[in-house]
């Protein structure tokens, strides 16, 4: 049996779990059936997909069906690129599915979700098979639909409506985006098929089009600022093994959406192109993570991180854009390692933050940080798990979001090599940008853990806390071993993921298995190398160094008072640092200007016994100048010609044998 | 076997050398405001004392608040060692290069700031927070001081960029120049100095890093104290290697020229300590919120420095 079939065997299965979830509808053993059927399907697909990667990738496996368009027929295709996304969707998924096994319990609606949940994971699994335009859309449009089934799971909640809403609106407008793409892509002939679109030649007129309109479709899908308003509504209004899903995998389809289009089926790219995803990518980053500091919904604020992540992710592949237009393969293929290298970090931690945030939701009911803390406490084992995934997503050695944004730095220091001058000059401006978005990232995770899981309850729900399921604690800490594992074995990695890079770029990096001490070197030893195992094996010993040494010849009394605080111990846990008071050093340095935030005191005046209060005033730019002015143009037109709808039958024939000669002279005017 | 014994030599060194290096800052600090001061040994003797003193935890402290102390010791002094002193091309200088050393110390920095709010106290509160705001503009600004090197050096790698330093003629560079403010500013706010935090004070209202560990007592703040010197040494160290890699033994050329190197080593931290010290009492502490703008002059030096290095590599 080849491969690809095997794949699309388990998108059966995945396909068939749905259809069996409505079956059973509101049946109390559901959810561990369907759980079990996606997690069981899931498994199968990855180990399918890493086996191939990892064996003999130069000959794709293609399967073509005879459904969609009656001449062309559906191809679904198995090639490298294809095959390491489908390890990042079935790996997410099948810990996913893992995690609502215990999590699902705790569901008020199952019905809502259980259909959806497989199908969700089949349409993610098709996008990436999918091997013609036709297909592609299709799947691309039932993954956003039935994604938004979920998001609507909670339609009842406050705010999920609208986020449904908001999420409609911007999916159908990349759907949009991406059908013209494909149109001019397929050209006036109209052969869908990849093979046919990746061999005919594109005017550069053409190319330049197709990478804005990519950059529109599945930049909106992925979450790159502008375009990102509906991510932070929808991704935390799904259920939390959802939001993991829609965070941590559905953005990496939409990446895969472009690295298909713009790296595989366009061919070679012109460079100002690269200025652009560059730019878009680091200021993606820093604006991403602005929001997610001043933020304090847990799960909003892990959405905003997915943002800033997501233009980590584009400002790799801006890079590795520039090279390729420069031609140096090794290069590019070293800045497009390390998006790729990215894109599975981040389906890592992100998921294990979602699961995280998930486990807080259901052993405290609250999502909002000023209502939590001490959950250290409470729960000991989540808490762990969610600090590995806070430490690796902020980019701290060993874990493995150092060893991706460390690969991106190096190729950032390469760009001397470029021989254009805008992006001598872009490169390391967008550097300094990442190196800011990644500095903030360590900011924002020290605020989300520190309200969140240290310190006192501020809320009685927090004060009685307790440990969550034995399935959703396995899914948290399978995530967080990975998360370690692929940051001390990153070498393993960077080969595995050559044959990609190969596939796309025609260059690879070196053989990292040939260092020594499993150490990784981008280019050569002397120029820049890191060995995540020594530095885990060193900080090791050196801590367990000094403790047993302090512990043996020092001192080990040690004894429980309340808290010094100078003398003053806060009267209530309410006093403590908030989320809002935490973020307040950096508001007030980059808010003013990017938020316009503003504080207001409201001081009573002496002899007024009325509290003195805080107000913080902040504005989200982008919705208010840029989305609201849209909406209110759409509302202003749609009033207008609300009109039309109150006709008489003479004017409404009148109306359409007027258009029809309008548009017989447009007709006989062009031809 | 000898470059174990040379690497471990490394380790111990700056394991040694770092409370007598804040000894001595403060030693000189005292002596120009005319004062007899403490004898440069003062910080060993605090440390022992603060070792054998029991711990006085608070009532809801986790066991992050306890495993804090050890591992960021450990991540100061895995950096430290990793930062060539009297020797490049050591065993395990290739383990990390600059980019993982800034990154070993912001693993530090992550669960220190974690620990500050880990109690419960506001006092830990404001310090966190504050200690990340400078590092989130801390961190981008020593980034492009790791660019800036890297583009004249050709590389990331510390012992590398000594050797590359002090072997070829490079001369004075604007754009090095650049870079070095940029990372001597850098530094001063890495390390809680005056201008921007005042090490020696313990309640003002500007305060972040005492602010961040107050609630640490004993074999705990011991650690964090010792933490804090190796961080004050591993900067100097930093700035002699990359800079002033004058006399600093190749790996593998005899004990003669490591003994050269350092004593050539041992010079150089006492002038830098003896700037450092004559510096802090020429200024005054700065507002926390100038603090931003003190960085953000390093942030454009560190870009100015990189851009024109691009526009001509003689620059």
């Amino acid at each position: 049996m080849s491969a690809v079939v095997l794949q699309m065997l388990c998108v059966a299965g995945l396909l068939g779990s749905a259809v069996l979830a409505i079956v059973l509808s509101r049946s109390k053993i559901a959810t561990a059936i369907i759980y079990s059927a996606t997690l069981s399907a899931s498994a199968i697909a990855l180990i399918g997909s890493i086996h191939w990667l990892l064996g003999d990738t130069a000959n794709a496996v293609d399967l073509t069906l005879p459904i969609g368009l009656p001449w062309l027929g559906s191809h679904f295709r198995l090639d490298p690129l294809a095959s390491f996304f489908l390890v990042v969707v079935n790996l997410g998924g099948a810990v996913a599915s893992l995690y609502g096994l215990g999590y699902g319990h705790h569901e008020a609606a199952p019905h809502r979700v259980l259909p959806f949940f497989p199908a969700f994971l089949a349409g993610m699994n098709l996008v990436v098979l999918a091997d013609d335009a036709f297909s592609y859309l299709l799947c691309w449009e039932f993954m956003s639909l039935v994604s938004w089934a979920l998001v609507m799971a909670h339609h009842r909640e406050a705010g999920n409506a609208k986020a449904g809403y908001v999420y409609l609106v911007m999916a159908s407008f990349g759907t949009l985006a991406l059908l013209l793409a494909f149109g001019l892509l397929g050209g006036p002939a109209g052969d869908y098929g990849f093979a046919a679109i990746r061999a005919a030649p594109h005017t550069p007129y053409v190319a330049t089009l197709v990478l804005i309109l990519m950059l529109l479709g599945a930049g909106s899908k992925a979450g790159l600022v502008p375009l990102h308003v509906w991510l932070p509504l929808a991704h935390p209004a799904a259920p939390s093994h959802v939001s993991a899903l829609m965070s941590g995998v559905m953005t990496k389809v939409a990446i895969y959406g472009f690295i298909r289009v713009v790296f595989d089926l366009l061919g070679q790219p012109l460079w100002p192109a690269s200025v652009i995803v560059l730019f878009l990518g680091g200021v993606t980053a820093v604006m991403g993570i602005l929001y997610a500091m001043m933020e304090k919904d847990l799960k909003r604020l892990l959405a905003y991180s997915t943002i800033e992540n997501v233009g980590v992710i584009f400002a790799s592949l801006g890079l590795a854009l520039a090279f390729q237009a420069s031609g140096l393969k090794l290069l590019a293929a070293l800045a497009f390692t390390a998006a790729l290298f990215h894109v599975l970090n981040h389906s890592f931690f992100k998921s294990l933050l979602f699961f995280g945030a998930g486990a807080v939701l259901t052993a405290t009911g609250e999502r909002d940080m000023d209502k939590l803390g001490g959950l250290i406490h409470r729960m000991p084992l989540t808490s762990f798990a969610v600090l590995v995934g806070c430490v690796a997503i902020s980019a701290l050695p060993p874990f493995n979001g150092f060893v991706s944004e460390w690969l991106m730095f190096q190729a950032v220091l390469q760009s001397p090599e470029l021989s254009q001058w805008a992006l001598k000059i872009t490169v390391p401006a967008v550097g300094a940008l990442l190196a800011l978005a990644a500095a903030l990232a360590a900011a924002c995770f020290v605020k989300a853990y520190g309200v969140t899981f240290l310190g006192r309850p501020r809320g009685a729900t927090a004060e009685t806390a307790e440990e969550v399921d034995l399935y959703s604690l396995s899914a948290m800490f399978i995530l967080a071993a990975l998360c370690l594992l692929a940051g001390i074995l990153p070498g393993l990695v960077i080969d595995s993921l050559s044959p990609i890079t190969l596939q796309i770029l025609g260059g690879r990096m070196p053989v990292q298995a040939n260092e020594p001490w499993l150490s990784i070197a981008p280019i050569a030893e002397s120029r820049s190398s890191y060995n995540g195992l020594l530095v885990m094996v060193f900080i090791t010993i050196s801590a367990s160094l000094a403790v047993v040494f302090i512990h043996r010849f020092a001192s080990r009394a040690l004894r429980r008072s309340p808290a010094w605080g100078c003398g003053f111990s806060d009267p209530t846990p309410a006093a403590q640092y908030s989320g809002g008071s935490f973020a307040q050093p950096i508001r007030r340095v980059f808010g003013t200007l990017v938020f316009h935030a503003r504080d207001h005191v409201e001081m009573p005046p002496p002899g007024d016994i009325k509290p003195a209060r805080l107000r913080i005033e902040l504005h989200d730019l982008i919705w208010e100048r840029m989305y609201e002015p849209i909406a209110g143009a759409v509302g202003f037109s749609s009033d207008k010609l609300n009109r039309l709808q109150f006709l008489t039958i003479r004017r409404y024939l009148s109306l359409v044998f007027v258009t029809l000669v309008t548009l017989l002279l447009v007709l006989a005017i062009w031809s | 076997m000898s470059d174990i014994l040379v690497q471990g030599v490394q380790m111990l060194l700056v394991l040694l050398l770092a409370p007598l290096l804040t000894g001595f800052v403060r030693k000189i600090k005292a002596r120009l405001l005319r004062r007899q001061g403490a004898s440069v040994i003062q910080p060993y003797r605090d440390l022992l004392r603060l070792l054998r003193k029991e711990v006085v935890l608070a009532d809801n402290a986790s066991w992050l608040f306890r495993v804090t102390p050890y591992v960021t010791f450990a991540a100061i002094w895995v950096a430290a060692a990793l930062v060539p002193t009297f020797a490049t091309g050591l065993l395990f200088n290739w383990t990390a290069d600059l980019i993982a050393i800034v990154a070993l110390l912001g693993s530090a920095r992550f669960f220190l700031a974690l620990a500050g709010m880990d109690v419960g106290t506001s006092f830990g509160g404001i310090g966190s927070s504050r200690e990340v705001m400078i590092a989130a503009l801390a961190e981008p600004a020593m980034l492009l001081f790791v660019f800036c090197i890297a583009l004249v050096a050709g590389s990331t790698q510390l012992s590398t960029v000594a050797n590359f330093i002090a072997s070829s003629y490079v001369g004075l560079r604007v754009s090095l120049g650049m870079a070095m403010i940029a990372l001597i500013m850098v530094a001063l706010a890495e390390n809680a100095r005056i201008p921007v935090d005042n090490p020696a004070t313990h309640l003002e209202l500007t305060m972040v890093h005492e602010a961040m560990v107050l609630e640490y007592s004993g074999r705990h703040l011991a650690m964090i104290e010792f933490g804090a010197s190796l961080k004050l040494l591993l900067y100097i160290s930093l700035i002699a290697c990359v800079f002033l890699p004058w006399k600093i033994a190749v790996f593998g050329t005899g004990p003669l020229s490591y003994a050269i190197g350092a004593v050539a080593y041992l010079v150089k931290l006492t002038t830098a300590g003896f700037f450092l010290a004559l510096f802090e009492t020429a200024t005054a502490k700065m507002r926390v919120f100038r603090v931003p703008q003190f960085l953000g002059a390093a942030l454009m030096l560190g870009l100015l420095g990189t851009l024109l290095l691009f526009v001509s590599k003689s620059f």
